[in-house]
This record gives C-alpha cells, sequence and structure tokens, in this order.
C-alpha cells in the first residue's frame, strides 16, 4: 500500500465533492435539516386534546366536573353540545378526540351514594394518543371521586382517613419526559446512514455507470487503495456532520450532553466505518445508481429509522423482530446515543455496544474488500 | 395524438418491465417496507420491562408486587435485594421501571397512615415512561382503593355499600382493542405510495435525459404533452397496483379492518396520485442527473412523512407548522385511508381532504407542467 497513491485518490474524491456543490450543501444542510425535522415535527408530549363534552345533567356538579377538564391542560374543550349524534359526527370527522358524556342522574347518583359512569367515546384509530387520552381522563375522575368520597365520609364522621398508599415518582434521565430528548440523539444515527450509504453508495455507483472506475482500476493503484482512498473523505464529512447533529442537539433543543466527547466519537467513528464498508459493498453489487441507492435506502436508512429503537422501543416488536434488531447496527449506535446524551455512560461502560459495532465494522470491510477484489478480476 | 400517446406508453411499459431489477424494485421493497413496518411500527406499551425491591417481605407488600406482576403491562424481572443494583440496571438500561417497597411498609397500612411506595422511571424513551408511569399509578390506586375499602369494611359495612364513587367507561371507537397496527398499517399504506410515486417519476424523466435519450425523443413528432403523459401515466397506473397490493398484503396479513368503501378509497388514491405525479415531474426539471434527483425527492418526502400525522399527531406541533402541514397531500390522503379504513365514514366527511388534494394537485401539476415545458424548448 503505498501512501502517496492513497492521498491523490482521496484528492481526487474531495475535489470532485467540491465541484459538485449540490452534494456539498447536501452534506451541510441535511443534517440541519433532519434534526430540525425531528425536533419540532416529531412530538409526543400530547396536550390540549381536543373534546367534545355532552352534559345530560346540567348541575352543579356535573359543572364542577367539568371544570377540572377545562383547567387541565391536557384537554381543551372545543364544544360543549346536547346531543349524542354532535358529539357522534365530531368524532366521525375528526374534530373532537373524545367525547364526554355525563349521564342524566349523575348529581342524584352522587348523593345517593352509588357508583356514577361517565362515559368517554374516544377515537381510538390512533392507538396511542387514545391510551394517553384515556389515562389523563382516569386520573381527572379518579381525583374528583376521591374527593367526593373523602366529603361523603367527613359528613358521616369518618374524618382523618388519609390515602393508604402515595406513589413517590421520579423520573431518571428524562425528568420532563421531553420526547425531543429522547429523538433528538437518534438523528445521529439517520444522518450517519444518508451521509456514509446512501450518499456514498450512489457516488461509487456512478462510477460503475459512467465506466469511470474502471479507468481508475487500470492505473497502480490497488484495489485496496482505491476504496481506503474513496472512503476517507466521506469518514470525516460522516463525523464533522455528527458532531454539527451533537451541536444544535444540545445549543438549539437543549438536549443534555451528560456523557464524554471521546465516548461519542469512538462509537460514531466506529458505526461509520461499518456504513461506509457497506455502502461500497452495495455499489460495487448494484453498479446502477437507482438500485444502489434503493439497497441503501432498504439496507441502512429504513432500519435506522424503524428497527433501531430510534422511535419505536424494541421491546415492543414481535420476538422474531427483536431477533432481526441484533444484526443491525444502527441499534447498538442509538443505544449508545442515548445513554451517552442522556444517562452519561462512559465508553467504557458502553462495552454491550461498542463491542457489536466494532464487530460490524471488521466485518464489513472484510466483505467490502473481497467483493471488490472478485468483481475486479 | 392518441396513437402517438400509445406509442409512448408502450415504450415505457417495456423499458420498465424488461430490467429485471426494475421489476423487482416496483414490488419487491414496497412489499418488504410493508411488512417491516407493519410489525416495528408500534406505540403499544406492553411488557415493561420492571425490577422489584421488597424491604418490608408482608403479605401486603407480596399482595402489591402480585398486582404488579399479574399485569399484562409490566414484566416483573427480578426481585432484587439491594438498592444499588437499582441504579446499575437503569444505568445499563437492562430495566425501565423499578419498584421499591421501605420496611415499615405495612405497618403504616395497619395503622391507618399513608404508605410511600417509591417508583423510579427510565425516561430516556419518553412515551414508554408518561404510558408506563400511568399504568404504575392506577394499579397503586386499585390497591389502594381496595385497601381502604377493606379498612371501612371493618369499621362499618354499610358505609361501604353506599359510598359514592365516579368511574370512566371508556369507549375506545374504531380500534377497541387499541392495537397500534391498526393505526400504522393504512399510514404506511399512504407513505409508501408517496415514495414509490415520487421517486419513480422524477427517475423516469431525469434518466432520459442523463442518458440523452431525451433529445432523440423530442425530435420525434411527439408533443410536450404528449411527452409529459406518456411518461407520467404508467407510474399513475404502477402506483395504482402497488397501493392495491400493498393495500391487500397489509389489510389481509396484518388483518386490518376495511370498513369503508372501496370507491371511495379509490377516489382519493386517484387525487393524491396525480398531486404526486406532479410533485415527481417538479423535481425532475430541478434535477440533471438522478443523484440529484434523488436527493431531492429525500428533501421531500422526508419532511412529508414527519410533518403528516403519519406517526406523530399533527396537533402536537408548534403552530406555525400546523399550518404548513396543509400544504402536505400526504395529510389529507392520511386521513381519507384511515377513515375509510378504520372509521368506515364515507365521502359526505371525508369530502375536504378530497377537496384539498385536489387544489394541490391543480397547482402542483399545472406548475410542473410550465416548467417541464420551459425546460423542454
Amino acid at each position: 500500500m503505498s501512501f502517496t497513491r492513497l492521498t491523490a485518490i482521496a484528492r481526487k474524491e474531495i475535489i470532485q465533492i467540491r465541484r459538485d456543490v449540490r452534494s456539498l450543501i447536501i452534506v451541510v444542510i441535511m443534517p440541519i435539516v433532519l434534526v430540525l425535522l425531528f425536533g419540532y415535527g416529531v412530538n409526543l408530549d400530547l396536550k390540549h386534546l381536543p373534546i367534545y363534552v355532552y352534559d345530560r345533567e346540567g348541575s352543579q356538579d356535573s359543572q364542577d366536573l367539568l371544570k377540572r377538564f377545562q383547567a387541565s391542560q391536557y384537554f381543551h374543550i372545543v364544544r360543549a353540545v346536547n346531543s349524542y349524534p354532535e358529539v357522534v359526527h365530531a368524532i366521525d370527522d375528526g374534530q373532537a378526540k373524545m367525547g364526554l358524556v355525563i349521564p342524566h342522574d349523575f348529581s342524584h347518583k352522587l348523593r345517593t351514594g352509588t357508583t356514577v359512569k361517565v362515559q368517554a367515546l374516544i377515537d381510538a384509530s390512533d392507538d396511542n394518543t387514545a391510551n394517553v387520552l384515556t389515562g389523563y381522563t382516569q386520573a381527572v375522575l379518579q381525583n374528583y371521586s376521591n374527593e367526593v368520597q373523602l366529603e361523603w365520609l367527613e359528613r358521616r364522621g369518618q374524618t382523618d382517613q388519609p390515602a393508604p398508599l402515595s406513589v413517590d415518582a421520579r423520573t431518571w434521565y428524562n425528568e420532563d419526559l421531553e420526547s425531543s430528548w429522547f429523538i433528538i440523539p437518534g438523528v445521529l444515527a439517520l444522518v450517519m446512514s444518508v451521509i456514509g450509504a446512501f450518499l456514498t453508495s450512489l457516488t461509487i455507483a456512478r462510477e460503475w455507470e459512467r465506466g469511470t472506475m474502471e479507468q481508475l482500476v487500470s492505473t497502480p493503484v490497488t484495489p485496496f487503495e482505491i476504496m481506503l482512498g474513496k472512503l476517507a473523505p466521506y469518514f470525516v464529512i460522516g463525523l464533522f456532520d455528527a458532531g454539527l447533529c451533537a451541536v444544535m442537539a444540545i445549543f438549539w433543543f437543549h438536549v443534555p450532553f451528560r456523557g464524554t466527547v471521546a465516548a461519542l466519537f469512538i462509537s460514531s467513528a466506529l458505526f461509520l466505518i461499518a456504513l461506509l464498508c457497506l455502502g461500497f459493498f452495495i455499489s460495487v453489487v448494484a453498479k446502477n445508481q437507482l438500485a444502489a441507492s434503493q439497497i441503501a435506502l432498504i439496507a441502512t436508512f429504513l432500519p435506522a429509522f424503524l428497527l433501531s429503537g430510534f422511535l419505536f422501543a424494541i421491546e415492543q416488536m414481535p420476538m422474531v423482530i427483536q431477533i432481526v434488531t441484533r444484526i443491525i447496527p444502527a441499534r447498538y449506535y442509538v443505544s449508545a446515543l442515548k445513554m451517552i446524551f442522556l444517562k452519561g455512560t462512559p465508553a467504557s461502560m458502553l462495552y454491550a455496544e461498542m463491542i457489536p459495532l466494532a464487530i460490524f465494522a471488521v466485518l464489513m470491510a472484510l466483505l467490502a474488500t473481497r467483493v471488490f477484489h472478485k468483481r475486479l478480476a | 395524438m392518441l396513437s402517438r400517446l400509445k406509442q409512448m406508453l408502450i415504450k415505457e411499459f417495456i423499458q420498465v418491465f424488461r430490467d429485471k431489477r426494475t421489476r423487482y424494485i416496483l414490488f419487491g421493497p414496497p412489499l418488504f417496507q410493508m411488512l417491516i413496518f407493519g410489525y416495528a411500527a408500534n406505540f403499544e406499551i406492553r411488557h415493561v420491562p420492571t425490577v422489584i425491591v421488597d424491604f418490608d417481605h408482608s403479605q401486603e407488600s407480596r399482595e402489591l408486587i402480585s398486582r404488579f406482576s399479574s399485569s399484562p403491562y409490566f414484566d416483573v424481572q427480578r426481585q432484587l435485594t439491594n438498592r444499588e443494583q437499582i441504579v446499575d440496571l437503569l444505568d445499563r438500561g437492562d430495566t425501565v421501571v423499578a419498584l421499591e417497597i421501605n420496611a415499615g411498609f405495612s405497618e403504616n397500612l395497619r395503622k391507618g397512615q399513608t404508605a410511600p411506595l417509591q417508583v423510579i422511571v427510565d425516561g430516556t424513551n419518553s412515551n414508554t415512561a408518561l404510558i408506563a408511569s400511568g399504568y404504575v399509578s392506577q394499579i397503586a390506586q386499585g390497591f389502594a382503593q381496595d385497601y381502604q375499602q377493606d379498612r371501612l369494611q371493618r369499621i362499618s359495612p354499610m358505609l361501604v355499600e353506599r359510598i359514592p364513587r365516579v368511574e370512566l367507561e371508556p369507549r375506545p371507537w374504531y380500534n377497541t382493542d387499541l392495537k397500534s397496527r391498526w393505526f400504522f398499517v393504512p399510514g404506511v399504506i399512504c407513505s409508501l405510495t408517496l415514495v414509490l410515486v415520487t421517486t419513480l417519476t422524477a427517475f423516469a424523466v431525469v434518466r432520459e435525459r442523463e442518458i440523452g435519450t431525451l433529445e432523440q425523443i423530442m425530435v420525434t413528432p411527439i408533443r410536450p404533452l404528449e411527452f409529459i403523459l406518456g411518461k407520467t401515466l404508467p407510474f399513475f397506473l404502477i402506483g395504482l397496483l402497488d397501493v392495491a397490493l400493498i393495500a391487500v398484503v397489509g389489510t389481509l396479513w396484518f388483518g386490518v379492518p376495511l370498513r369503508g368503501s372501496l370507491a371511495v378509497l379509490f377516489a382519493g388514491t386517484v387525487v393524491f396520485l396525480l398531486c404526486q405525479l406532479g410533485v415527481g415531474l417538479f423535481i425532475s426539471t430541478v434535477s440533471s442527473t438522478q443523484q440529484q434527483a434523488m436527493i431531492t425527492a429525500f428533501f421531500f418526502i422526508m419532511p412529508a412523512i414527519t410533518f403528516s400525522g403519519f406517526g406523530f399527531p399533527i396537533s402536537t406541533m408548534p403552530g406555525w407548522l400546523q399550518k404548513i402541514t396543509y400544504l402536505n397531500p400526504l395529510r389529507y390522503f392520511l386521513v381519507v385511508v384511515r377513515g375509510v379504513y378504520l372509521k368506515g365514514v364515507g365521502l359526505d366527511i371525508l369530502w375536504p381532504q378530497v377537496a384539498g388534494m385536489a387544489v394541490l394537485a391543480l397547482l402542483v401539476l399545472s406548475l410542473s407542467v410550465i416548467r417541464f415545458r420551459k425546460a423542454l424548448d
């Protein structure tokens, strides 16, 4: 291996990237766009959910209960209606996520000491929203119920009945349950997938498509030097983009960075090496841009988006899919990122993530060099 | 005019279906993505990994623990013996919820005082944390209520029988079992259609330009409008075929109910496809190489999916962003498809969505046709 030949290839690649203004823009803009996209667009903190209320009684008690919904930041009472069909229509066309129906004998039942059921018609087509909504509603009703009971008991001489149990719940690492804290660190993995595999496989597939790769091969440069020289600039770009994303996450979206820069650097470098080699491998196999881009998308971006724990919790997937995620590098990287950002885990404690990443990096590098040799022969 | 158009269509179909790879790309990846998405995209929270430390070892504490271990929401993995293990497990991400029952728990309960239950939740995944905390307090509430009732029973059985209580009677509509899959599968059908039709149209035109065959076609007597029609019509038909394919697979494989009318679904799809053809055509007018087209398409597709309500409710986005989403055709299409699938509603409710898409389609199509004709001259 000759160092001069290697740098020559790398220099050629850099000039090529620099001349193509559009790809240069992509390198800088894409990470920013993705961080902004997920920072602003992906929010699971459900608040001000639109609801309709139908108070069939209209008494002091029922109004009292509704006021609690009004006061909560989780609900937004869009309208109070006077008929059932109005509620149904609102849920059908998506105006309301929930219709709260207070029965006509609400206060009567409370006074006589029986159980009264408040009906909640919930649009469950979005199961997550429905779930959270049910939880909030349950909490409001439970509170109300407890107070009514306490008052009832007091009136009958049963004072001083403290609640038997108090839940002292603390949330660690993401104290206010900010969904941006949970999502943005994972964006690094997406950006790297786009730069590392998608862009790289496209650029190299183009050389194959246009026949310039054969020209390169006919020079004294060895295949290994070609591969290394071509990938090196993208390695630097990838790391630069990772840094850019991290800076945006920390300073723009105020995601805490509790870990060490070293841990971030090492895990990013390992992940990037695996991706670059995979991208190279794809371009060698596909040799055409349309196919290369599609394969790269399916092999790197989609898994990073879906199967890495970036958005969807891995432990909630079916067992088969959980096993599949074990052969996806992004899974380990996303897990490492979340630990580095939120938990402050040092590099030495991240062995469960770092070792698989290192194995992937070595495997992919071997695979890429082998295929490249074969195709040239 | 018709015969020229017919020739053009025949040429396009031969071109698309001759190449084995393209043939595969048209139908393979969409199906594959449908399956992966269907399994992975899931916000359901079940079997949350949970550990418990019980310092009390009483009948009461065991009763509380058994409520957690018999719940489908928690997966009580281990009973620990000391507090330090909790920190370690949470740090490494091996558990999400940790419960701690202090010594003296049962004594407090028996004396009629409030017994604290310590709960630590890993907030890294904010959504899981939020919903899991809700379940924890539900179980704790249930325990407290039953205990309270037992206590009152002992004091005065009459009181327990006649105590007011407000209960929630949740009625989740459209998706009674709150299955995440029912929410996501129709969404995946929409998103895949978007990706496919946009990229295929953009690629088809740009490839002719890149290879140089566009000039050849332009010297034939074909008129620009015929060329545009000839180029886009095949993808319109392929798009429809793809939607049908993934819709059938998604519906049958994942068992998602199709409650509305196929005609409404078809009408919505046609209007949406027109929109996407316009977008694809537009992308082709601003790109001169396939790589550029791919990247431009990527920059369109990512925000389009993120800001559509595909996985994240639009109502949680910042106000200015919510207004921008009205320019996103996918936003309307999702409402139509989910409406037809889950709610079984018809055009009487969905017409505003279809109208919105139609307006967008008209705008985008005329804009891109004008641009395209200019680019040809």
